[in-house]
């Protein structure tokens, strides 16, 4: 089941697989599956590394346009780069906040000159980006952020706290949203602020996650500075900006993930065989619907890249809360099969085998990114027009 | 393969729904039920000889348009959205891909031109009391004499099996086993030695009916396809009806979904539409997941279908067991949504919900597909 490509869109794809074949087969071997969701908090300056070999030649920010420093890639030729990406076994991107979040942003609401300094380090890898959403008291309700900017002469002064941010200990870059204005409604009194992360002012503590590994840390500031012109989309216009980013997700990643699904799939279903599970029919019907449940996200991604037309219609509304719901069940259903062996670590202290590792990073899925409720939210008022709950 | 319908399916969509809100209003559904034959004759001719839907998938050099098995999927959900009470899927997606997948020339040039045209109709008998789904369930018996073939045993859960002008019915031969010795016969309705009865069912609109053999006697040349290899062309019409009747549940699950959001909308308790609430709203939404989900599953296998491809049989499980999942969880939430209005039989809510169990087992339960899928997988 593949999509429909014409000849120029096959050629891309040959193109695409030959340099990450020589790359990943080469000088990168190393690399190969590295830095993956779990373990993205590894390998990090070799990835950075790639990044940059990437955006030498081309490969980073594709579907950008190409006066940024982009190939103008079409949302089929991007889905296919990133199918070609995974089949070649390409390390978890360092890049994929700046690329997929802020720079999109930027395209949209940025000025000229911010689009001008800030653009062509992420095309090129030469600087990451995290991003500073999250705090203590404003997850789902994001909207409820306390961190404050304040205009002293040429700087915005920050302080306060942001959470869940990945890749913070190694960003050189955040985009933060701020309060600017405490006292209007507080939906408006928030702004979109770009701050470099190396300085004094600013402490990252990571945090360790139930699977061993630190993705994701903690972010105080403390008199953190930011530039002036340095705030997207105008003051106090920042939950506009923030909402808009959400529209930009276009499901370009969504081929690379399914093969990966697939792959894991495979796994569970080897599992299924040797343990002697595959003959038991409570497990036959599991397995089955784990099966018929891929080849179904599989059509939906297909239906989603094929609609035309700019707006987001309901097969990529669904996605995220079809893959992650779908996604968790499958590492429920991969420790069920293992039975009493589901317990046993690859070693001390504390070294998971690479089933245990997706099946506990699977309990994220359904959280980040806008978490099933949060999903569903947005598909009842979104897609089908229910009214919203008063605030 | 294109996944997404062409301008023309759309088109035909929209022709279906604004024909099918009409004919197939919820008066009419509710009057078609009442009655023994199931269906309305009017609207039948309408849709046969007005808009040649009999006609859609029969090849032309047999008086058909020759269409694909893909342009028959936004009729069907059109059909299952209003819940039309029908002889079609019996004619067309049992009977009639019996005919083209099974028939010689002179069967096809025999019956379906007046299948295209809607003056015969046509169904597949397989099933027996039994509960078995497999060739296994298959023990009707025939015998041959030189005079014909020789039918003995008793049908039943025959989709229209009461009204049906043309009968495919499986039957083996004394002693064998499995899918061995399984052949398809071509049988009219009105034979001697055949007793049909209707079966009152708990979904009123869609007929069930059973069939008693006698040593009914056809001819030579009402055998379809091969002697003794019958099973399997009787497997790859069921997997073609299940294709559309998912297609269908696809419909209907939409439906159960555009009523009860539209009642969260004007509902209201507390003050506000009950459909603010997170509680009522993200059942919505699960059910929108599982409405395009599920149309993705019988999209890929009508789809597939018009291909002829080897993993029909795959598919096909599939979308029968994803969309009779998707119907049964739709029709039930519709019910809950709707609150007391919904348990009443004023409402069309309980029309949709007994649909919906019945098609789920109509040619196999989600569990017997399910496993279907398993073993197919190579588990």
């Amino acid at each position: 089941m593949e999509l429909q490509l014409n000849e120029a869109e096959e050629a891309f794809r040959q193109e695409a697989r030959a340099w990450l074949q020589e790359q990943l087969d080469g000088p990168f071997k190393d690399l190969q599956g590295r830095g993956m969701s779990g373990a993205q908090d590894t390998y990090i300056e070799e990835r950075i590394a790639w990044s940059k070999t990437m955006g030498a030649a081309g490969w980073n920010c594709i579907g950008w346009p190409k006066e940024l420093g982009g190939r103008g890639c079409t949302i089929k030729e991007e889905a296919v780069f990133n199918e070609e990406y995974v089949r070649a076994n390409g390390p978890g991107n360092v890049g994929h906040i700046g690329e997929t979040l802020l720079g999109p942003t930027l395209i949209h609401f940025g000025s000229p000159e911010q689009q001008k300094r800030f653009l062509p380090p992420i095309v090129s890898g030469e600087e990451i980006w995290c991003q500073g959403y999250s705090e203590p008291g404003a997850g789902s309700d994001l909207a409820n952020v306390q961190t404050k900017a304040t205009l002293v002469g040429d700087e915005w002064l920050i302080e306060g706290q942001k959470i869940w941010t990945s890749g913070a200990d190694y960003s050189n870059w955040c985009f933060v949203l701020c309060r600017t204005d405490s006292e209007a409604p507080k939906h408006r009194g928030i702004s979109y602020i770009l701050l470099p992360m190396k300085q004094e002012g600013i402490e990252v503590r990571p945090i360790k996650q139930m699977g061993g590994s630190s993705e994701f840390a903690e972010v105080f500031f403390d008199g953190a500075k930011a530039h002036k012109d340095h705030v997207v989309g105008g003051i106090n216009n920042g939950w506009k900006v923030a909402m808009g980013t959400l529209a930009f997700e276009r499901g370009a990643s969504t081929l690379g993930q399914q093969y990966l699904f697939q792959k894991e799939f495979e796994e569970v279903v080897a599992v299924a065989k040797r343990t002697g599970a595959a003959s038991d029919p409570v497990f036959r019907q599991r397995i089955a619907n784990a099966g018929i449940g891929l080849k179904v996200m599989r059509v939906n991604a297909l239906r989603m890249l094929e609609h035309e037309g700019a707006d987001l219609n309901r097969e990529a509304l669904i996605s995220k809360l079809y893959w992650s719901n779908w996604h968790r069940d499958l590492g429920k259903l991969a420790m069920d099969l293992l039975g009493p062996e589901a317990e046993l670590l690859d070693g001390a202290p504390y070294e998971l085998t690479g089933m245990q590792k997706w099946y506990l990073f699977s309990r994220a899925d359904t959280i980040y990114a806008g978490s099933n409720q949060v999903q569903r939210n947005i598909i009842g008022e979104r897609g089908l027009g229910l009214p919203k709950e008063p605030r | 393969m294109e996944f997404s319908f062409s301008e023309d399916q759309d088109e035909l969509r929209r022709a279906a729904r604004r024909f099918l809100t009409v004919a197939s209003s919820e008066e009419r559904v509710r009057a078609a039920m009442e009655t023994e034959q199931g269906y309305d004759s009017a609207t039948w001719e309408q849709l046969s000889e007005e808009l040649a839907w009999t006609a859609l998938t029969i090849p032309e050099e047999y008086g058909g348009l020759g269409m694909s098995y893909l342009d028959l999927h936004p009729l069907m959900e059109e059909m299952g959205r209003s819940l039309l009470c029908s002889p079609f899927f019996s004619t067309i997606c049992l009977g009639a891909n019996a005919l083209m997948l099974g028939g010689d020339d002179v069967h096809k040039e025999r019956y379906l031109p007046g299948i295209a045209a809607g003056e015969t109709t046509a169904t597949l008998a397989y099933a027996e009391k039994n509960h078995r789904m497999d060739a296994e369930g298959v023990e009707t018996t025939y015998s041959r004499n030189s005079a014909g073939y020789i039918l003995r045993g008793a049908k039943s859960y025959v989709v229209d099996g009461h009204t049906a002008a043309l009968l495919v019915i499986a039957a083996r031969t004394e002693n064998s086993k499995g899918p061995e010795g399984v052949s398809l016969f071509l049988v009219p309705g009105d034979a001697e030695g055949l007793t049909r009865t209707w079966l009152p069912t708990m979904d009123q609109t869609r007929r069930l009916a059973s069939i008693e053999l006698r040593d009914v006697v056809v001819a030579h040349d009402a055998l379809l396809g091969e002697e003794g290899r019958g099973w399997a062309l009787c497997e790859r019409t069921l997997d073609l009806a299940r294709i559309a009747l998912a297609a269908e549940q696809v419909g209907a699950a939409e439906m159960c979904l555009d009523m009860a959001v539209e009642y969260a909308k004007v509902r209201k308790q507390f003050g506000r539409p009950i459909g603010s609430f997170q509680a009522i709203k993200h059942k919505c939404a699960d059910m929108l997941m599982m409405v395009e989900s599920a149309r993705s599953a019988a999209f890929y296998a009508s789809a597939l279908a018009g291909q002829g491809e080897a993993d029909l049989e795959e598919a096909a499980s599939g979308a029968k067991a994803f969309c009779s999942d998707t119907f049964f969880h739709c029709a039930a939430e519709n019910i809950q949504i709707h609150g007391g209005i919904g348990f009443t039989w004023e409402h069309p809510a309980h029309m949709y919900f007994k649909r919906a169990k019945a098609t789920e087992t109509l040619l196999g339960d989600p569990s017997f597909h399910r496993e279907r899928f398993a073993r197919r997988m190579g588990l």
